[in-house]
């Protein structure tokens, strides 16, 4: 980590986007994780995603568990307001606040201890309920600030740094979370930025619950010979079903692919996803096909990355409860309280 | 052979029953109609943590002078249980009466020669009349209160009423039961005689109370108190009051217009995610509350201690069970007093509201919210099961139509914009509550960053000491400030000056009120102090250094409040003297009267010769 403060100046000729901001004003307080740790490539790809998106940092809320990846929103959007929760309780914390008010995006960073340990439970049910979230797994498969034990996410045999060998078999997220009903899928490497910043930008228009599941290999810990999220291992067994550009702007849609090697999704923000195939007949909006061919992918020792699932009709837990379209914390009282007359009425029921 | 008890209108009648066998809405069709005679009672449902089988009792305390807590004791035991038959019949006052299902000859050695007792062959009559086995079995329990209405002149035009409305909607129910009341009820004017000399009569003694239960009432208060996110588990006592709120909130908060919800209410995975989402709303600038009971308590432990050390409004009911651990899911106690004042880890203080009955149950319910908002701090509301599941009767609910939700210091876009220091942990008024700001509020101004790890004044991250200091002082000192906010505790003198007082809370008010007047009747004078609330205001103290000694009531084994008390208020633990009643069942007036009285009356009552002369 750099203990030297962040200089407030900025290049003058720093590039802006429609709002006029640079990607500087998406930044938060210089990251205190150690030096080449792929979280901070997640949060530079975080703050890219959102200056592309032309976001107002204020209108998004960042939200986290306990842990090395928890810490990360410190780093990026400080303009934003955070909320560093309670080691794997992001989701409540995160449905609660999604539920106050539906107007602002919500982003929960989580790790693989935190969702996949002592939060799975929370990992699971935020999902069925469909809260309209991006929720990104920063995995590393190993306890980072308390030095290194196997997560849940490590796989069976894997070789720990100090040379232990994981016995527990690995919790696979991205399994869980189609099972579970999220309606955007991906997975993606901390070492490759151009597949994760639009995978990001997709997530973040998508209208639903999306899971990303983000490979982000831990250079203290778990970064050697016989670990299955290392560099090294990631990059020799990543296997992209497809490459994401996510359009906003309406650009016209190039055509000089040839013909089924592009999918175009649009989602219900009238955001488009344009998909170039990389496995042929992979089809990202087959569920059942999804979990199968990745399990399958898995099971051969591959890393099954890009966007996995997508259904962009999905329906939010606003959309099942039926709430009204004003955020609940901008209700006034005449709104909220039936006043003494209905009390009168009540009183005279039970009498 | 003692003399039959005589009363009218002040007795206590017991219905032992079996779970399941529909009892229940007859118990209180029963209980209900004596109210309807304007006649104050108070019904309560002692079950089982079981769904059919296992045995249960109603016990409805008739009092037309209006003592709604328990009394204690039984003048006529009702009792259909056979499981239940030894305890029923020995619970029943010397002189007291006993009605039973007299259809399979009993032995003289089943029951006592001190108390009445009247058989009815119940099962024969329902045999006889109906085929159907279910039809046997809920009409039986309609027999029986028709029985009773002639023994003890209940009339039957009050039960035909409720009948009616409680049939409302299904009303070719209505004749059949009606047809089964007057078959029990001719049978008991042609067979039985007048064998019981407990009698109602018409009286006007209810005035314009109403008949709740707290969960019901505490829910409301939570709409009243402007809530819209609801996050609970189901966990005996408290499932009512959740259930009430989403009545509630159909009612009162579906937009006319759009027919949209203004609420939300979640049903968790577990309390962890009650509280977490509870947490989340309440940091986003909405109300919210989760409902629970000492379990559930236990496993919000963590996210209490970051609440309170990030300032968050949570609201919690707390409907207070027997425990520890599971204990006893059905029963009452007052035994979550502590685990709830200091929640969680670290040093933390929680405030405590405590209501005496439904009417407060509403009035804490809706004052809790802007409690939490103006002192951003978690708030407990703590009722327990013989107030939150118990019908009982209460002042009306209240409403002033001039008051407006406290949102407490929330820096507004015009405030940041206007260049206001903002610094969310920073106490610009001397009171130790520090500005917050709702996410998404100003482009560049008044964002923060919210941990549970400590930081300085301005939220900015910092593991320095004296940083640390700084801000748990000034949590100290929102405590102090709560002192004032909450509902103060409620002084009565005795008619005559004396040096002992007593100190009780919550659910015990009831029988507090009758025991008092037994123990004044005895020459036992005792001033009191209700307690409303946690952190204790400075009356306690005042009213404790003014007394040489003085009871502290509750109902729980380890005097959880007088150790707090003694803890927080500074006082001689060798004044407060603990009167406990832990088994379970609601605290009765004989159990407070006798307690206090066996102590008092070497000192405070003069003895009776002295008198004389």
């Amino acid at each position: 980590m750099s203990f030297l403060p962040k200089p407030k100046l900025h290049h003058p000729h720093l590039p802006t986007n429609a709002l006029g901001l640079t990607r500087r004003d998406y930044e938060g307080a210089i990251s205190t994780l150690c030096a080449g740790c792929g979280h901070d490539s997640i949060s530079a790809a975080i703050i890219q995603a959102c200056f592309e998106l032309d976001l107002p940092p204020h209108r998004i809320a960042k939200l986290s568990g306990i842990g090395c990846s928890s810490k990360t929103p410190t780093y990026f959007l400080g303009s934003s307001h955070g909320f560093n929760s309670v080691h794997g309780r992001m989701p409540s914390v995160l449905t609660g606040a999604n539920l106050a008010n539906r107007e602002l995006i919500y982003l929960g960073v989580s790790g693989d201890g935190d969702s996949a340990s002592i939060g799975l439970g929370q990992f699971a049910h935020i999902i069925r309920r469909g809260v309209n979230m991006v929720y990104i797994v920063e995995n590393n498969g190993v306890y980072g600030l308390t030095k290194g034990q196997f997560s849940a996410t490590a796989d069976k045999g894997a070789k720990s740094k100090k040379g232990a060998v994981n016995g527990d078999g690995a919790i696979d997220l991205i399994g869980l979370a189609l099972q579970l009903g999220a309606t955007y899928v991906a997975r993606s490497f901390s070492g490759d930025k151009a597949q994760l910043v639009p995978l990001i930008k997709g997530a973040i228009r998508h209208h639903g619950a999306a899971f990303l599941d983000v490979i982000s290999p831990c250079v203290a810990f778990n970064n050697h010979e016989g670990s299955t999220k290392g560099f090294d291992y990631v990059r020799a067994h990543n296997e992209a079903v497809n490459r994401l550009d996510v359009m906003t702007h309406h650009e016209p849609i190039e055509a000089d692919y040839a013909p089924g090697t592009v999918e175009i999704v649009t989602q219900h923000d009238g955001s488009v996803l344009r998909l170039r195939k990389l496995a042929a007949h992979y089809d990202p909006s087959d569920r059942l096909q999804a979990m199968s061919y990745i399990q399958q992918r898995q099971a051969a020792g591959e890393v099954v990355t890009g966007l996995l699932y997508v259904d962009p009709e999905a329906a939010d837990l606003h959309d099942g409860l039926n709430t009204v379209d004003a955020p609940f914390n901008r209700l006034t009282d005449a709104e909220l309280v039936p006043g003494a007359a209905a009390l009168a009425k009540f009183n005279a029921s039970l009498r | 052979m003692p003399q039959p008890i005589t009363s009218i209108n002040d007795f206590v009648v017991k219905f032992a029953n079996v779970n399941g066998s529909g009892s229940a809405s007859a118990n209180q069709l029963f209980a209900k109609s004596i109210l309807r005679m304007g006649i104050p009672v108070a019904p309560r449902n002692i079950f089982p943590s079981n769904i059919q089988g296992l045995p249960t009792w109603y016990e409805v305390r008739v009092s037309e002078a209006g003592h709604i807590g328990r009394r204690g004791g039984v003048d006529l035991m009702v009792a259909m249980n056979p499981q239940t038959w030894a305890q029923d019949v020995a619970s029943i006052d010397a002189g007291g009466y006993l009605f039973y299902d007299s259809t399979k000859p009993m032995p003289p050695s089943r029951f006592r020669d001190d108390i009445q007792v009247i058989g009815m062959p119940l099962t024969e009559i329902c045999n006889a009349a109906y085929s159907d086995a279910r039809q046997r079995q809920l009409f039986k329990n309609i027999i029986y209160v028709g029985a009773l209405s002639a023994l003890i002149d209940l009339d039957p035009a009050a039960v035909e009423t409720l009948i009616g409305e409680q049939f409302k909607g299904k009303d070719k129910l209505i004749q059949p039961n009606i047809q089964a009341l007057h078959m029990g009820r001719d049978y008991a004017l042609a067979h039985l005689g007048h064998p019981v000399g407990l009698k109602l009569r018409r009286a006007d003694a209810v005035g314009n109370r109403i008949f709740i239960e707290g969960n019901n009432a505490a829910a409301l208060g939570a709409v009243y108190g402007g809530a819209t996110i609801a996050a609970w588990y189901p966990i005996t006592p408290s499932t009512g009051l959740a259930e009430a709120f989403a009545r509630h909130c159909r009612r009162f908060r579906t937009d006319p217009a759009t027919g949209k919800a203004r609420y939300a209410i979640i049903q968790g995975e577990d309390e962890l995610a009650s509280i977490g989402i509870v947490v989340g709303a309440a940091w986003n600038g909405a109300r919210a509350f989760t409902t629970t009971s000492g379990p559930g308590i236990s496993l919000m432990q963590e996210f209490l201690g970051l609440a309170y050390f990030a300032e968050i409004p949570a609201v919690l009911f707390d409907v207070q069970r027997g425990g520890p651990s599971t204990g006893m899911p059905t029963r009452t106690q007052q035994a979550d007093i502590l685990s709830c004042a200091y929640a969680s880890h670290g040093d933390t203080k929680h405030v405590l509201l405590l209501p005496r009955d439904p009417h407060e149950c509403f009035e804490m319910g809706a004052q809790a919210f802007d409690l939490a908002d103006r002192l951003q701090t978690p708030i407990f509301v703590m009722l327990d099961l013989d107030i939150g599941m118990n019908e009982s009767l209460c002042a009306p609910l209240a409403w002033d139509d001039a008051r407006r939700l406290d949102r407490g210091k929330v820096m507004t876009a015009e405030e940041l914009e206007a260049g206001k220091d903002f610094g969310r942990y920073l106490d610009v008024d001397g009171d130790g509550i520090p500005y917050r700001t709702y996410p998404g509020t100003h482009p560049e101004r008044g964002s923060f960053f919210t941990r549970g790890t400590s930081k300085d004044r301005y939220a900015k991250y910092s593991e320095d000491g004296e940083v640390y200091v700084d801000n748990m002082k000034r949590l100290l000192a929102k405590f102090d400030t709560a002192k004032k906010l909450v509902p103060a505790p409620e002084r009565r003198d005795a008619a005559q000056p004396t040096r002992e007082g007593v100190i009780y809370f919550g659910s015990t008010a009831a029988a507090m009120d009758e025991a008092l007047a037994d123990l004044e009747e005895r020459g036992v004078h005792l001033d009191t102090l209700r307690l409303r609330a946690f952190p204790f205001a400075d009356e306690v103290l005042r009213f404790i250094a003014g007394h040489e000694r003085v009871f502290v009531v509750e109902q729980n084994r380890d005097a959880q409040m007088r150790a707090l008390i003694v803890n927080e208020v500074g006082v001689d633990p060798a004044k407060l003297v603990p009167i406990l009643h832990f088994d379970g069942t609601p605290i009765t007036a004989r159990f407070i009267a006798g307690e206090i009285s066996a102590q008092v009356r070497p000192r405070n009552v003069a003895p009776l010769r002295e008198v004389a002369r």
